[in-house]
């Protein structure tokens, strides 16, 4: 996947004037000149990650934020999410009660310490003082205490939970048998949404409930002293800690449904004043686009200016609710004839109590800019959209990655296979119908957007043919389970993916439980050996984050090297040689070619046509439809697509020199 | 990470958000005489109802004291926010106007998806830095101030207290600031490795998943985010004990004041007036310090996106000597003298001498990066030579009016951009007054008729972020579209039909066959079919240019 934080590097980007050429080999390869997605017409949502958001529109489906029923939604969410938080609930009321000791450590401590001071001014014994006085050390020491230990209780209830969250998240998305479009940013959102079920938990629920019980607390605490006083206190409570969260989330929300649209279109003309600096300048239209893009910016500060003003009104008025409540209850206290030390305690109290409770405004806040992303991970983790993963006994997987040697049961038949990505859209396979008996060594050919990455999909299951039927050893494909076909067909795939991890790691991926023999030849054959043998940690190796440490050629050699250790009965091999020279290229297929145990089928996907001489067959593939096939040499002599792409690629290899056949 | 609270170039480059940053300087002052009035009326209130009397201006004060602080509160997040605001209009049209001033070679690659995205989103991260750390980190100036001038007016020896103790706050906060942050590096790496394994186990699912081993790697999953659970938790727990920790020394000032005022209360030696405002105020002084601090995390990435903006704007080149005035004809000779063209690490072009005559049609070929597309990009005038000179029509390009001269050129880049506009303003670009007419036959003669008929609003389909919606053909004949309807006496084509299946090529390619007719052309080609069109053709190799003419007279397959 791609490593940019935005998906599509600068189109062409690794021959344009201004960019040296192979400077990162990696972002060239996804410029990919040849790469599946970069025709943009179908391709399957799994292989887009380089093509500009060709299948999910932006702000489209996947974003409820901007559709009515959010509020409900993002309450079913929290149920969801409540629902996992059971197993914790011991520790997350732990926490919650902690949290509430703190605030109300806090409030008894002004209280108490003003009692102190009041009533040390009518000169009492020292001995009637020495209760508070202890109590006042007890309880600053405590809040402090309580407060730490609160943080930690939450922070680690919390954190096992997302550990469960991740798992579920990651279960349910492996359950799913074709992914949905995930473009990077897709996926950094992703992991952002997980970490909001922590926010929800630590900075709305938690501190909302202890707001809530110490208010109540207060309350009461009042009114043992003054039933009038304390009913006050409720109505400046009720205020503080109900009538602005509510008033706040209302105005939260409101400014994030009028910010959105402008924040997009400003996001977006970003993007073309970017993306599109060289068109704009071409034209001679940069000026008006930058005037374009200005205007915007100065619309989006004066409407973030004036939903500011709505904003902060809420906590102003919590400012002069706390302050007026602890006036009103002086007022009534004094009128209800409470002696005048405890006048200056509910004073205090209130002031203390009221502040609390602000809290929960903030906390409406939090809440309301969580439910978007809260929304989209409930769905992951929502028990009836995710079929729990059938148990499978542990070890399983290895022993179906295990080869099953040639017995002629992998016949390969499709008949009259037609995918179409959307309804009336052209189709990406049109009735192709292929024969390939066991044992055979096949390459499909053609364009790009031909659908030979289709159907690579098709076969390895992560795309269902719109019509038409695919059999491996006779039975139907549909009917393998899951975890059993990459056991017989598989093999490198269009953007497979290097893990940060040891290449050791990477490479058992393919087959675990291979020996050190089977590590060498594998990465041997794909050409990588004297690379890891140079490495001082050797097969411990860490290739960087998305195999960013690796060059461009390196990552596609430890992909393949992975597919030959994996060595499935039908080996596919989606563009083994893209992203290499020429010279290594051929040296490179030929050696993966070798390397796989007779008997063994091998379909070979292609734009390039070197190397195919040898192979049984040829297919050739445009616009969906098989328009050639044959042995290279038969290909080769008959005018067609074939031939023309021969002649030219020879020529383009050797530099123009052969300008006529 | 150790960044200064706020960065003194923000005044310098953004000069209209000074006023209003003076203003919540002078917020902050009222702010800090506001706490200390509402403690003293606080005071004066229980003081006289300690003997069961009603104070009722003291009553009076406090509730305009309260009033004045619920409408400062009010003022300072709006002045804040506006701040944000003004701040984040003036980087962004800085931003997008530089990369207008520097020319698309100098936002290619990289650098156009981490502008996109600070202009874009990136900025507004700054919302969290002036509305919610830089007041507090005013009024932690402010407020100890005020409250020690109160306190010293009151009582002399409680205020020295507090003058020696408070400074231990930045003190502690400092040195348990450096013990975290050693901790936390010598984390960092389990730490980002184990936070980031979730991601790209997620990102590699379709690999998992053709291994065979999505499910299996489930308890891998959970293993690792328990692992981040631990690691995390370890540097969680040393923050926390330093909050503690600052905690306990402010509550120990604040024990160290009150002691003695308590006995001397008690012995008569004090008003209580003055020891409720001592109670009152004592914590205020030590407050926001801490806030400050436990919202200095939060604001780092607001400083970061402001440092970003300031360093793309210093990281510029020079801008381009003062364009030139003078026009050239494109109906001219077009000449290449001695062009060489260094790139940081490699040279495109060496010592490259060539004429175009006027409707001449030029292919160019070679492989790929050889430079062909720099050829292009010095007409266009997004390259400017390292050595040597360009002339059209004896004008040389260095000194001829820059837009003038484009006006005169139709450049069909090999990816053209399509905006986030209707399709009939994509073709229009840069001549907004075009007439339908004029458009609609353009899109005739880009083949472009049935793409328009079968969109559900025509030409006037807003088309999605970067053309979505459109496949790689369908754009391509955009573009030609484009060119159509600029009419140019030269025209660029930079392998118009790369990447495009057979039949889309076949459409495109009679387009530009009708496209080059009697013009001026440049056309980087890799496929036989476009050398048809060509009167010469140039092989470029290496940063050289040969010619490698004539035509064959064999037909090219086709």
């Amino acid at each position: 996947m791609s490593s940019a934080p935005l998906p599509d590097p600068a189109p062409g980007a690794a021959d344009r004037p201004g960019r040296a050429p192979d400077d990162t080999p990696a972002a060239a390869t996804r410029a990919g000149l040849l790469g599946p997605a970069a025709a943009g017409v179908a391709v399957p949502p799994e292989f887009d990650v380089a093509g500009p958001a060709a299948v999910d529109p932006p702000l489209g489906p996947s974003d409820p934020a901007d559709r009515p029923g959010t509020a409900a939604r993002a309450g079913a969410a929290e149920r969801v999410v409540l629902r996992l938080a059971r197993p914790y609930l011991g520790r997350l009321v732990g926490a919650g009660l902690l949290a509430a000791a703190t605030e109300f450590a806090g409030l008894a401590l002004m209280a108490t310490a003003t009692w102190l001071l009041m009533s040390a001014a009518g000169r009492p014994p020292l001995d009637r003082l020495t209760v508070a006085i202890v109590a006042v050390r007890a309880l600053a020491i405590g809040r402090g205490v309580f407060r730490y230990t609160e943080r930690l209780a939450g922070h680690d209830a919390v954190l096992r939970m997302i550990t469960d969250v991740r798992a579920r998240v990651f279960a349910t998305l492996a359950a799913r048998r074709t992914a949905p479009a995930r473009t990077g940013d897709a996926l950094s959102r992703l992991v952002s949404d997980v970490e909001t079920v922590q926010d929800l938990l630590l900075r709305v629920l938690v501190p909302a409930s202890a707001a809530a019980l110490v208010s109540l607390l207060a309350v009461g605490g009042a009114a043992l002293i003054s039933p009038s006083a304390a009913a006050v206190l409720a109505v400046g409570l009720l205020v503080a800690g109900l009538a602005l969260p509510t008033l706040a989330t209302v105005l939260t929300r409101r400014s994030a449904a009028e910010l959105a649209p402008l924040r997009g279109a400003l996001a977006a003309d970003a993007v073309d004043l970017t993306h599109g600096a060289a068109d704009l300048a071409a034209f001679g239209a940069t000026e008006s686009a930058l005037r374009a893009a200005t205007g915007r910016a100065g619309r989006l500060a004066r409407l973030e200016r004036r939903l500011a003003a709505a904003g902060f009104a809420v906590d102003a008025v919590g400012t002069l609710v706390a302050g007026l409540t602890a006036g009103a209850v002086v007022l009534v206290a004094l009128a209800a004839g409470v002696p005048g030390v405890l006048v200056g305690v509910l004073a205090v109290g209130t002031l203390s109590a009221v502040e609390i409770a602000l809290a929960l405004v903030g906390a409406a806040r939090q809440r309301t800019q969580l439910g978007a992303g809260l929304t989209r991970v409930a769905v992951l983790l929502d028990d009836t959209a995710a079929p729990r993963p059938a148990a499978s006994p542990p070890g399983s997987a290895p022993s179906a990655a295990e080869p099953e040697h040639g017995d002629g049961g992998h016949d390969i038949r499709l008949d009259e296979v037609t995918v179409r990505y959307r309804a009336g859209a052209a189709p990406a396979l049109d009735r192709v119908s292929l024969d390939m008996r066991g044992g055979r060594r096949i390459a499909v050919v053609g364009p790009s957007g031909a659908g030979k990455s289709t159907l690579a999909a098709v076969l390895t299951g992560a795309v269902r043919p719109t019509d038409g039927q695919v059999t491996i050893g006779g039975r139907d494909l549909t009917t393998y389970p899951e975890d059993e076909l990459p056991g017989m067909i598989g093999g490198l795939l269009a953007e497979a993916y290097v893990f940060h991890a040891t290449v050791r790691e990477n490479l058992l991926l393919g087959r675990p439980g291979a020996g050190e023999d089977e590590l060498i030849a594998a990465t041997a054959a794909a050409g990588l050996l004297d690379w890891v043998r140079d490495q001082p940690a050797g097969w411990d190796t860490v290739v960087g984050e998305e195999g960013g440490q690796l060059s461009g050629g390196q990552r596609q050699r430890l992909a393949l090297a992975r597919a030959l250790l994996a060595a499935p009965p039908v080996l596919l091999l989606d563009e083994p040689t893209e992203g290499l020279d020429p010279t290594a290229a051929d040296a490179v297929l030929a050696s993966a070619l070798a390397a796989t145990p007779a008997g063994h089928s091998v379909l070979l996907i292609s734009h390039r046509l070197t190397g195919l001489a040898g192979l049984d067959e040829v297919v050739v593939l445009d616009a969906g439809r098989v328009v050639q096939r044959g042995r290279h040499a038969e290909l080769v002599s008959a005018p067609g697509w074939y031939r023309d792409q021969w002649l030219l690629q020879e020529a383009a290899e050797r530099g123009y020199l052969a300008l006529s056949p | 990470m150790n960044r200064r609270p706020f960065d003194p170039r923000l005044l310098r480059r953004v000069p209209a958000a000074r006023r209003d940053l003076a203003l919540l300087a002078l917020l902050g002052v009222v702010a800090a005489g506001l706490v200390v009035a509402q403690a003293t009326t606080l005071a004066a209130l229980l003081a006289t109802a300690f003997d069961g009397r009603l104070d009722r201006p003291a009553l009076a004060g406090f509730a305009a004291t309260v009033a004045a602080r619920a409408l400062l509160v009010w003022a300072q997040g709006t002045v804040a926010a506006r701040v944000a605001a003004t701040v984040k209009a003036a980087l962004r049209a800085d931003l997008l106007a530089a990369v207008g001033r520097n020319g698309p070679g100098w936002v290619a690659g990289q650098r156009a998806g981490q502008l996109a995205t600070l202009a874009g989103r990136g900025l507004d991260a700054l919302d969290a830095y002036f509305t919610g750390y830089l007041p507090q980190l005013v009024l932690s100036v402010t407020v100890p101030l005020a409250v020690l001038a109160r306190i010293g007016l009151a009582d002399w020896s409680s205020a020295l207290i507090i003058a020696l103790t408070l400074p231990l706050i930045p003190i502690f906060g400092a040195l348990l600031g450096w013990q975290a942050q050693a901790a936390t590096e010598r984390q960092w790496r389990r730490l980002s490795l184990l936070g980031g394994h979730f991601l790209d186990m997620v990102a590699g699912l379709p690999t998992l998943r053709a291994f065979g081993r999505a499910r299996a790697q489930v308890d891998v999953v959970r293993r690792m985010a328990d692992g981040h659970r631990v690691a995390t938790m370890r540097t969680l727990r040393i923050a926390f004990l330093s909050a503690l920790v600052l905690e306990l020394v402010a509550t120990l000032s604040v024990a160290l004041v009150a002691v003695p005022v308590g006995i001397r209360l008690l012995g008569g030696g004090l008003a209580l007036q003055t020891a409720l405002l001592m109670l009152l105020l004592t914590p205020e002084a030590y407050l926001p310090l801490r806030a400050a601090g436990s919202r200095f995390h939060a604001s780092q990435e607001g400083l970061t996106a402001l440092n970003d903006a300031f360093e793309v704007e210093a990281g510029g080149p020079a801008p381009r000597p003062a364009a030139g005035r003078l026009v050239p004809d494109g109906r001219g000779e077009i000449r290449f003298e001695s062009v060489t063209v260094a790139y940081e690490r490699t040279t495109a072009l060496r010592d490259v001498t060539l004429t175009v005559r006027p409707g001449e049609r030029i292919a160019v070929v070679g492989p790929s990066g050889a430079g062909k597309s720099t050829l292009l990009g010095l007409l266009l005038g997004f390259v400017t030579p390292t050595s040597g000179r360009i002339t059209v029509d004896g004008v040389d390009l260095a000194e001829a009016d820059l837009d003038a001269w484009r006006r005169q050129l139709a450049w069909v880049p090999q990816q053209a951009h399509l905006f986030a506009a209707s399709l009939a303003d994509n073709i229009r670009l840069g001549a907004p007054d075009t007439p339908d007419a004029a458009v609609a036959g353009a899109v005739h003669d880009a083949a472009l008729d049935e793409v328009v008929a079968g969109l559900p609003e025509g030409l006037g389909t807003v088309l999605g972020e970067r053309g979505h919606g459109l496949s790689s053909g369908q754009r391509q004949r955009v573009a030609l579209a484009r060119a159509f309807l600029r009419d140019a006496p030269v025209v660029l084509l930079d392998e118009p039909t790369a990447r495009l299946d057979s039949a889309s090529e076949a459409v495109v390619l009679a387009a530009t066959h009708r496209l080059v007719a009697g013009r001026t052309a440049l056309l980087v080609a890799h496929r036989p079919a476009l050398l048809t069109d060509a009167d010469r053709i140039l092989r470029i190799e290496d940063g050289r240019v040969t010619e490698v003419s004539p035509v064959p007279t064999g037909e090219a397959p086709r």
